[in-house]
């Protein structure tokens, strides 16, 4: 009774690992500020940044006016200048109104004339919360086809503080999709010691000889729970979460699907166009030689994310689609 | 007021450097015109021929360590800030000596050690950036300003007010123009807006505005450095409005048969130049044959700058693949 007490205490929710990475970032390097709507007073939409306020000082922790474009367009210019922004989106939804100075100035500024922009935009995505369509998007395939932009989706407390605080320290702007499913569902003891998760290094969750099933996000979730049922029916699923969408980490897909031979594709984001499609595609390009079936992908239907219960569970992939992928793909 | 008695509160050398600077840039563009006519230059020239003194009068009212987000037509601000004709003539021809080494064109140049922000074509999308700059420099108690501009057209643009609005609610040390040249692209201001004057955009967010005259190279630089002066002092951002004309066409490709040419007609009697001459002569400080000295002098810099960019080496093919993102020995101290 007294361990499992001490055990509970010390585990960490994927939300608050987040408010932890912000806090020793700031903590540790003055450069560091937060800009966005309600994250001051309020202390965010989810909660992220409360007691922020009071800690660092209104100039610290900068509540914005309404205009995604205009306060991400204000973080460029304040990271050019060698300061560190980290901004909220209130939900990743808004992130379109900020398309333009994203994927124009952010992305481009270094390539065309050698401006670094360390810029970290952290972005609560992803559905199951009845978000209904404009909160519940899962936007990184707009960012994933734009040159000039890191991009990270942690699954696990470990991952969320480890990753946003690789993603403060990187010279580049980073989008940064925490699962906002996932803030209070999972918990995590963490290290008691400062430690970094470097961006473009892939995890394997699980290993597996027989299938590699590559996803991030809330998915990981999932995919974990569907390699415990379809290890009842002898299939070993090896679950591959990204992590890092950009820069993507090849060498750790090739040498599982390289293991396995077969490769089932699992994202939250819309099916077309997806980073599933250019993931297959990788793995075509690469491991033909060593494919035994076709490459699957389970992403939701080209749809926008529906709010009514029935249609939002309709709308999103569950544990019985990858179990029947994965029996699919077990009879090659 | 007397344009010769206002002019007497600038230093002699500041205006004769200021006139030297637009004949720079007219000789500078008009060697960049020529080149795209002879087939050397490929892609877009955009030109300030007839609005010099904008840039100029406003580079020379800002200290070398503020930050210029500059408008398309603003090649006295990168004269002004060290980018040599050579240099300029090298990004156009797409040369490796250029600004950005072949990865863009003409005025998309930027050096941040410079203080100029390159310029986007997404007309008004550096002006939240500056004011970003400027609240880098609020948050660091640094007595720096930015000064960032677009076109009466990019006023339209969202990110024209939300930079207006964010700078004003939190006093930013920025400075906002307009270039209003009455033309964007082939659209008149009375298509783009229902005001007369862009100025009257400034009320909406709490920001004082000013009218200047922006052939008036004298009156860019007061009008200039009044503003400068107020968010060097923590009052918060002004918004100018400069008043031209677009005397040729969007771009060299462009022959702006939209434009009357009575119009053309009657501001040719203001150009910059012409009217930097007059006020010089008033003054006492310049005459015909002053004009004509320093007229030389910056031909002769344009023509060794041509020299030098054409002798310039094009970038290699595989040069594509370098610089899409940076190192941590490239961001700003």
């Amino acid at each position: 009774m007294t361990t499992a007490t001490a055990t509970q205490e010390t585990q960490t929710t994927y939300v608050d690992a987040i408010s932890q990475a912000l806090d020793e970032e700031m903590s540790r390097d003055e450069r560091v500020f937060l800009m966005g709507e309600d994250i001051g007073a309020y202390g965010g939409a989810f909660k992220v940044t409360e007691g922020f306020l009071k800690k660092y000082g209104e100039w610290r922790v900068l509540d914005t006016p309404l205009s995604e474009s205009g306060f991400v367009g204000a973080a460029i210019g304040a990271a050019m200048m060698g300061l560190r922004p980290v901004v909220e989106m209130q939900f990743a939804d808004f992130i379109s109104c900020a398309f333009d100075q994203i994927t124009e100035v952010a992305a481009k500024n270094h390539y065309r004339w050698g401006a670094a922009v360390p810029l970290v935009i952290r972005a609560p995505f992803g559905g199951g919360v009845h978000g209904g369509p404009f909160h519940s998007e899962c936007p990184e395939g707009w960012f994933f086809h734009s040159p000039g932009l890191k991009i990270v989706a942690p699954s696990t407390p470990y991952d969320a503080k480890g990753l946003l605080k690789a993603a403060i320290r990187n010279p580049n702007p980073v989008l940064y999709f925490e699962h906002k499913f996932l803030y209070r569902r999972i918990k995590a003891i963490l290290p008691q010691e400062e430690y970094i998760v470097p961006l473009g290094k892939a995890d394997v969750k699980r290993p597996g000889r027989d299938m590699s099933l590559i996803t991030y996000g809330a998915m990981v979730h999932l995919a974990l729970e569907a390699a415990e049922v379809l290890q009842q029916e002898g299939i070993e699923l090896e679950v591959v979460d990204l992590r890092t969408l950009i820069p993507l980490d090849k060498e750790t897909l090739y040498a599982s699907v390289r293991k396995t031979s077969k490769a089932i594709i699992l994202h939250e984001d819309n099916k077309t166009g997806g980073i599933g499609a250019e993931i297959s595609a990788l793995l075509t390009e690469e491991c033909f030689d060593c494919l035994d079936g076709p490459i699957l992908r389970i992403a939701p239907p080209d749809t926008p994310v529906p709010f009514s219960t029935p249609l939002e569970e309709f709308f999103l992939p569950k544990v019985s689609d990858i179990v029947a992928g994965a029996r699919k793909l077990a009879a090659y | 007021m007397d344009q010769a008695v206002v002019a007497q509160d600038i230093k002699r050398s500041d205006l004769l450097e200021m006139y030297f600077y637009l004949r720079l840039t007219r000789s500078l563009e008009d060697r960049i015109t020529a080149l795209y006519r002879q087939g050397r230059i490929v892609g877009g020239v955009y030109t300030s021929h007839g609005m010099e003194a904008i840039a100029v009068g406003y580079a020379s009212a800002l200290q070398p360590n503020d930050v210029i987000a500059p408008f398309h037509r603003d090649m006295g601000a990168f004269l002004i800030r060290g980018f040599s004709p050579g240099e300029i003539i090298a990004q156009y021809l797409g040369k490796q000596a250029g600004p950005t080494k072949g990865k863009d064109g003409n005025v998309h140049m930027g050096d941040l050690k410079r203080g100029v922000i390159g310029f986007v074509s997404h007309l008004a999308d550096n002006m939240p950036v500056a004011a970003g700059a400027a609240l880098a420099f609020k948050i660091r108690g640094e007595s720096r300003v930015a000064f960032a501009g677009t076109g009466d057209g990019g006023t339209s643009r969202g990110d024209f007010h939300e930079a207006m609005n964010f700078a004003a609610v939190r006093k930013l040390p920025v400075v906002f123009f307009c270039t209003n040249n009455q033309y964007a692209y082939s659209t008149p201001v009375r298509y783009q807006m229902a005001i007369t004057d862009v100025v009257e955009r400034a009320k909406g967010y709490g920001m004082p505005g000013e009218i200047v005259d922006g052939n008036d190279v004298a009156a860019v630089y007061l009008a200039s450095g009044r503003a400068i002066a107020k968010a060097r002092s923590g009052e918060g951002p002004t918004f100018l409005e400069f008043k031209t004309m677009r005397m040729h066409g969007h771009s060299a490709h462009d022959a702006a048969t939209y434009v009357p040419s009575t119009l053309l007609d009657d501001w040719k009697t203001k150009d910059p130049i012409l009217r930097a001459e007059q006020l010089l002569m008033q003054l006492g400080y310049g005459d015909e044959s002053y004009f004509h000295e320093v007229g030389e002098r910056a031909k002769k810099e344009v023509e060794a700058g041509t020299e030098f960019a054409e002798r310039s080496p094009l970038p290699e093919g595989q040069e594509t693949l370098v610089g899409v993102f940076a190192t941590e020995d490239e961001v700003l101290p």
